[in-house]
């Protein structure tokens, strides 16, 4: 996978690199940030409330009296947090179906697919709501969740280009040679798919953070003192009409730019495979 | 055809069996029991029972699946505790709400978003292309409230209010007392037509670029047809084939910025209702409404399925 080709491709691509640069700064600063830059998120105070940008708090403050850049920071590690664990969880399961179901075919396939049909049926964000409205969610609760309505699109995707590859010579020959069903999908299937998966994996962390965020958003997310940026989303909402504005925007714009800069790195390492593939 | 369009319907009915399942099982996952939830924590015992008795809860798990079954087929979607009201009742005064809104936004978005496509095609990698591409990309990177929350903010800003309501007046309840006062539609519509122009444009872009290399636009030019006759007659016809299958796979998605857009703007839909049934734990509401989603989910790309077949002879004949 990491051959050179493959690098110099994607490092070509300008945005993807900006992409992949945002990404790291954004886990460093919010990962590193909070260790040098100290703020109270835990204890409400009432004498700095919606405390315009300035001198001490840079992102000014929230009706609690809470310090909004402090907050951005600590409310970003939980979208990273939360979306990479999705991105691993979901298309690890993803492509784990997807492979046996391309490559089994027939009965097994026409059933596996048809379960993921039944999942894409639902949209997401009503499941979600429907189960944080009967239990409380937790940050593994909300992965396992999510990653559980998450694995359908990978799968598609990877069954596609089993389907392809279980006619393929080599896949014949192993097969031929005495190599187990298993032993041939992890294999030989699993690693010619690597791409689409690794693809697939980035743009779902970007869907996760903003499905996360769209759940916090409708207060069904993390619930207090977790911070999220959907959270401090619909906080600030309440005082849009009130010119509060460092309440809203900083957030928003957090979740945009993350959000952008996975599409950005996800777009380019496909153009990079793509680019790759050609050139054999 | 016949026979393509009757193994697709079998799917299709295997899956709206599928969602029926796992709706209801849903049901039973709520912790303690639904008449817990329901009667609240101070209901004893016999209480508890007979509300279980009447409900026919006390039934085999199997047999309760099929009741609920039968209760669908026949259009009963279950009775909200809350409203005291047919979850049936509920969703027919709102629905027309809906359709009207994300309807709405959705023929806008495509009225737009497929000549958007066109026109990318034609002038690829240029000055057009490269903007179009560029908005695009950021309006796909927006969660659809955020965009929502950008367009109340610029009219706040502008001091617009009067003129385009951010909020739809909560009196405002059924279709007639939306459409008395259109102007506060106005910002919910734009925002989904937003939406859904990200989530269909590039695919648009991408088709038209395929149908502008195919041999027949060659050979319409090569006849000496003119560009705008070569546009409108091959090359738009043949990107509303491809539209069909992405509005039928983009159902999900579009009902899931419905809900979130009616919640921004206060839409009386059907979609805040399933917010407000969350926030006060009504399931039958909330389990309700989500069967409805998955069904009508179903039925969306059966239709698009079966209507590509019909509109592209490729399909009906490979």
């Amino acid at each position: 996978m990491a051959d050179s080709p493959l690098v110099r491709a994607f490092a070509r691509n300008r945005l993807g690199v900006l992409g992949v640069a945002i990404i790291l700064a954004m886990a460093f600063c919010c990962f590193l940030g909070p260790l040098v830059y100290h703020t109270d998120q835990v204890r409400a105070n009432i004498q700095i409330t919606n405390l315009p940008p300035g001198r001490g708090h840079p992102l000014g403050t929230d009706d609690n009296g809470y310090d909004v850049l402090g907050r951005l920071l600590l409310g970003g590690q939980n979208s990273l947090e939360i979306g990479f664990a999705v991105a691993v969880l979901a298309t690890t399961l993803g492509a784990a179906w997807g492979a046996v179901s391309g490559f089994t075919g027939g009965l097994a396939d026409a059933v596996m697919m048809r379960v993921v049909d039944i999942g894409l049926a639902i949209p997401a964000i009503f499941l979600l709501i429907f189960l944080s409205s009967v239990v409380r969610p937790t940050a593994g609760l909300l992965i396992i969740v999510i990653s559980l309505l998450s694995w359908l699109v990978p799968a598609r995707l990877v069954r596609g280009e089993a389907l392809s590859l279980r006619t393929r010579e080599f896949v014949q020959a192993a097969r031929m040679m005495g190599s187990t069903r298993l032993r041939a999908v992890a294999v030989h299937l699993i690693p010619n798919t690597l791409g689409t998966i690794v693809v697939s994996a980035t743009f779902q962390v970007a869907d996760a953070i903003i499905l996360l965020a769209t759940l916090s958003f409708l207060s069904f997310g993390l619930p207090p003192p977790a911070v999220t940026w959907g959270g401090m989303l619909a906080q600030g909402t309440t005082y849009l009409s009130d010119g509060y504005w460092w309440q809203v925007y900083p957030a928003g714009l957090a979740i945009v730019i993350t959000v952008i800069a996975f599409n950005l790195a996800g777009d380019a390492l496909r153009d990079a495979l793509d680019a790759r593939l050609q050139r054999r | 055809m016949t026979g393509y369009a009757i193994r697709r319907a079998g799917q299709a009915v295997i899956v709206v069996l599928g969602v029926t399942a796992v709706t209801f099982l849903l049901e039973h996952l709520i912790p303690g029991n639904l008449a817990r939830a329901i009667l609240g924590g101070r209901a004893s015992p016999a209480e508890i029972a007979a509300f279980n008795h009447a409900n026919g809860l006390d039934h085999p798990l199997v047999q309760q699946y099929l009741v609920f079954l039968g209760h669908l087929a026949r259009g009963n979607l279950g009775y909200s505790y809350r409203y005291d009201q047919s979850v049936d009742s509920l969703i027919i005064h709102q629905l027309p709400n809906d359709v009207l809104v994300v309807g709405c936004g959705l023929v806008l978005a495509l009225a737009i978003a497929i000549p958007l496509g066109v026109a990318q095609a034609v002038h690829r990698s240029r000055a057009v292309d490269h903007v179009a591409t560029t908005a695009v990309f950021a309006l796909y990177s927006m969660p659809s409230y955020w965009l929502g929350l950008l367009l109340a903010g610029l009219v706040i800003s502008l001091r617009a209010q009067r003129a385009l309501p951010p909020e739809v007046p909560s009196q405002a309840g059924s279709i007639g007392g939306l459409l008395a006062d259109p102007r506060a539609l106005v910002l919910p519509v734009l925002t989904l037509t937003l939406v859904n122009i990200a989530l269909f444009s590039r695919y648009m872009r991408a088709a038209a670029i395929e149908t502008l290399a195919q041999d027949y636009v060659q050979v319409a030019r090569a006849k000496g047809l003119p560009a705008s006759l070569v546009l409108s007659r091959h090359v738009l016809r043949n990107s509303l084939l491809s539209v069909t299958t992405l509005v039928g796979l983009s159902f999900p998605a579009i009902l899931t910025s419905g809900l979130v857009v009616e919640y921004v703007f206060n839409v009386p839909g059907l979609a805040l209702t399933y917010y407000t049934a969350a926030v006060n734990a009504d399931y039958p509401v909330e389990l309700g409404v989500t069967v409805l989603v998955g069904v009508v989910t179903v039925l969306g790309n059966l239709l698009a399925d079966i209507a590509y077949a019909v509109l592209d002879p490729r399909v009906r004949y490979g």
